[in-house]
Parts: structure tokens; sequence; C-alpha cells
């Protein structure tokens, strides 16, 4: 299909070299003009899975920033002592498990990570009057495929579960990918976390509706609800918020 | 007259006659993974067809100046600078999709219909006509990909683009899902039926016997 004589090394080489240039012109305008948008994306995306733990509606006049910003504060919690600290706007939990100043290593626990950050991300969840209502924690831990993120929303009594919103999870669709499934969810509203300063919530088979330390765990996906019992005995353990939802820091 | 027919020909013809799934067998592993919903599957559809369009026609507008000995590094040096731009623009307009749709969209680069097209269309066509080839492939695809994707969401999930039409066990209603459909490779058997389907209908597109 093409002639001998554009077979030229020098010009090879020439149209090679236009088209990158093109090309690269091209793709780098692309992302740097649309980063802010997908920063905002991505910003917004996490604090609409926050205001869902929350418990709060966007409406048509106050979006999900909006919303966001008026009753949600977020605070940083030493996780080993449970009071708040100050670290920098930009803070980052799950980057911030692989830095030196605030890396820690997870023991004695399948929980499914080996570092965790010694500062945690925290969200108040605030009424009109300014009263904590909501605590709202991140956790995480392994599922059968991969690391599940999600938000445990508590009371302010510490101790009683209103949400456990799943936002990143692989779960198998169907099986454990119900952990996203608007019925299980709400199975954890009114469940309790902690007996005489123990861990007691459980995800187990058969659990009843009266039981109030366990939920039912998912048919046909016993690794992913091990997942998040896993996850749960973690974060609020020793190791995780326990200090925290212990001092009840928020009401100080 | 006979500009018009070729151009509906080379527009609509990918769609049944000459579909680069069922008939060349063409892009078929994306097929495979994205359609266990409908928004996704139409999603990258569009994508696909706007990078199959627009890579057809700027390989056309500069394809007497490729040299052949570099003609497939041309070739996807443009695939992919335009796969990057639609994957860019997708986070920025449709995150939730495009959370979805994750590596996917950037696999369109190794997608056969894109490169296939490009190759055998592109580089021997005017630019126009190469234009209308890509829609016209991508359009071949979507066609593939929205049937698969609305059975695969209508019997797997109960839902059509999220909205339920068959009430699921698990809502209290009384259909069960069908969890084989949900998975990737049910696709297979699907796009197999599929084929069959549209050889019956078009009996010469039937490979005949070694």
């Amino acid at each position: 299909m093409s002639d001998k004589k554009k077979e030229t090394l020098g010009k090879t080489i020439g149209i090679v070299v236009a088209v990158c240039l093109v090309c690269s012109v091209v793709v780098s305008g692309a992302a740097v003009g649309l980063r802010e948008m997908q920063q905002t994306n991505a910003a917004n995306d996490k604090r609409s899975n926050i205001l869902q733990a929350a418990g709060l509606e966007t409406t048509a006049e106050c979006d999900v920033p909006c919303t966001y910003d008026k009753f949600v504060t977020e605070r940083y919690v030493d996780l080993s002592t449970g009071e708040y600290v100050e670290v920098g706007e930009d803070f980052d939990m799950y980057k911030a498990a692989n830095e030196d100043e605030y890396t820690v290593k997870v023991e004695n626990s399948n929980v499914g990570f080996q570092r965790r950050s010694s500062v945690a991300s925290v969200y108040l969840v605030e009424n009109d009057a300014g009263e904590v209502t909501r605590v709202v924690l991140p956790v995480h831990g392994s599922g059968l495929w991969d690391l599940m993120y999600g938000f445990l929303a508590i009371d302010s009594d510490g101790n009683t579960v209103r949400e456990l919103v799943y936002y990143q999870q692989k779960e198998t669709p169907g099986l454990g990918g119900e952990v996203q499934n608007p019925s299980w969810k709400a199975k954890w509203d009114g469940k309790k976390l902690f007996k005489n300063g123990e861990v007691a919530i459980q995800v187990k088979k058969n659990a009843g509706t009266n039981n109030e330390y366990a939920v039912d765990a998912l048919s046909g996906a016993t690794l992913t609800s091990n997942g998040v019992q896993n996850t749960l005995t973690y974060w609020l353990g020793e190791n995780g918020f326990g200090p925290y939802l212990k001092n009840q820091t928020w009401k100080s | 007259m006979a500009e018009t027919k070729e151009m509906k020909k080379v527009l609509f013809g990918p769609i049944l006659d000459n579909n680069p799934i069922a008939l060349q067998v063409l892009g078929v592993c994306s097929a495979l993974a994205i359609t266990t919903k409908l928004e996704t599957a139409l999603v990258m559809a569009l994508a696909l067809t706007s990078v199959t369009a627009f890579s057809n026609l700027f390989i056309s507008l500069i394809r007497k100046q490729i040299p052949s000995s570099v003609r497939i590094i041309i070739q996807m040096t443009i695939i992919a600078s335009l796969v990057i731009v639609v994957d860019q623009i997708l986070k920025a307009v449709a995150y939730d999709i495009a959370k979805e749709l994750s590596v996917f969209v950037g696999l369109i680069i190794t997608n056969c219909i894109v490169m296939g097209r490009a190759e055998a269309y592109a580089m021997k066509s005017p630019p126009f006509m190469s234009f209308l080839d890509g829609i016209g492939n991508g359009l071949g695809y979507s066609f593939v990909l929205i049937v698969i994707g609305t059975i695969k969401e209508l019997f797997g999930f109960g839902t059509i683009l999220g909205f339920p039409i068959l009430p699921l066990v698990q809502n209290d209603g009384w259909y069960q899902g069908n969890g084989l459909l949900i998975l990737p490779f049910s696709s297979f058997i699907l796009i197999g039926g599929l084929i069959w389907f549209i050889r019956t209908i078009r009996p010469e597109q039937v490979e005949p016997k070694e």
C-alpha cells in the first residue's frame, strides 16, 4: 500500500516525532484541563458516602458539598490515646499508613492489612444546635477478593450502630456484593457494639431480629461476612477506635 | 445516489450484516466483562464508538504521510491518546460510571475493533468515509453490548438501568436473580446465542464447511 519513495529514514522519524508531539499535547491538555473537575468529583463521591452514613439527605437547594459543610466536621484522632490531634488539611489516613511518621504495624489480627496510620479521620455529624448526633468512623478490612472500605456510623452514645456503608469493595456481585444491598444495610440500624466494655457485635447465621448484638450473615458469602466481622472487631477494639469510643471524646 | 448508498452501507452495515463482534468476532473480551449492567454497557459503547470514529478520522487524514514501516505504532499512538482523553472526560463528567468501568476504558486501546478498522479501512479510505465507518462499527459493537447487557441485567438483577422490573427475593419479591448471568463468562453463552441467531436470519454469514 505504500510507495517506496516515502520510506526515507528522516521522513519516518519526522512523522513519528510530529505524531507524538501532537498526541502528547492533546493528552496533557485533557489531563490538566479536567483535573479540577475530577478532584471535585472524587471529593464529592467520598462526601456523599459520609452523608449516607450520617443519614442526611441532600436537597435540591443544598447539594452534597453544601450539606456536608453544614452538618459534618472532620476531626483527627490519635488512635492509641483516643484524643483529638491536629494534622495538616491534606491528611489521608490510607496514605499515611505507609509514611514513617504515622505508620503502625498491625499485629495479631486477621483484618487483612499489615500497616495502619496512628492517626485516623472521624466525621462528626452535628444537628442545627451544634450537638454531635452521630460519629462516622472510616473502617476497612479484607473481604473475599480485596480490601473493603466503608463508613460505620455510631450514635452519640458510642454504642449504637446507625449505618454501615461500604463504598469500595470487589466482592462477588449477588453474593458478597450484597454488603451494599439496602435491606442488609438496614439490619445494622440499632445494633449494639459493646457489652461490658468488650466488642460484642457479631455477624452470624440465624442471628434473629431480637438479638441486638448480632446481624445476619450474608447467605452464600461466608468469607465476606467474616471479613466484615474481622473489620469491626479490629476497628472497634483496642488497636482501633476503642479508646476513642470509650472516652467519648466528642462529648468533651 | 451511489454515494449515499455507499454511506448507508458503511454506517449501518456493521450492525447486522457485518457485525464486528458477531461476524468478525473482534473485541469480544470487553464485551464479556462490562455487560453486567446496561448502564455501563451503554457508556462503554459510546466510548468505543467515539474512539473508533475519531481514530479512523485522524488516521485517514494522515494516511498518505504514514510510513508503512511504522504504521502500526502510529495508529497505536493515536488510538492510545484518544482513549486517554475519553477516560479523562469520563472521570470528569460521569465519575460513578467511570469508577465502575475502571480499567476497561483503558483497555479500549487493545480492542481489536479499533485497530482492525484503522488498519483495514482508514488506511485506504478518505477521512469522511472512515469516520462513518468508525461510527458504524461502533454501532455494531453497541448493538451487541446493549442486547447482552439488557438480558444480563434483567435476568441477573431483575432491573433495567437500575429500575426494578422483576422484584427480587432479597427485596421480598418473587424473582430469584440468576447468579450465573451476573458473572462475566455467561456473556460467552449469550454472545454465542446471538451469533447463532444472526446467522440463522442471515444464512450467508455461515462459514463454509472445510
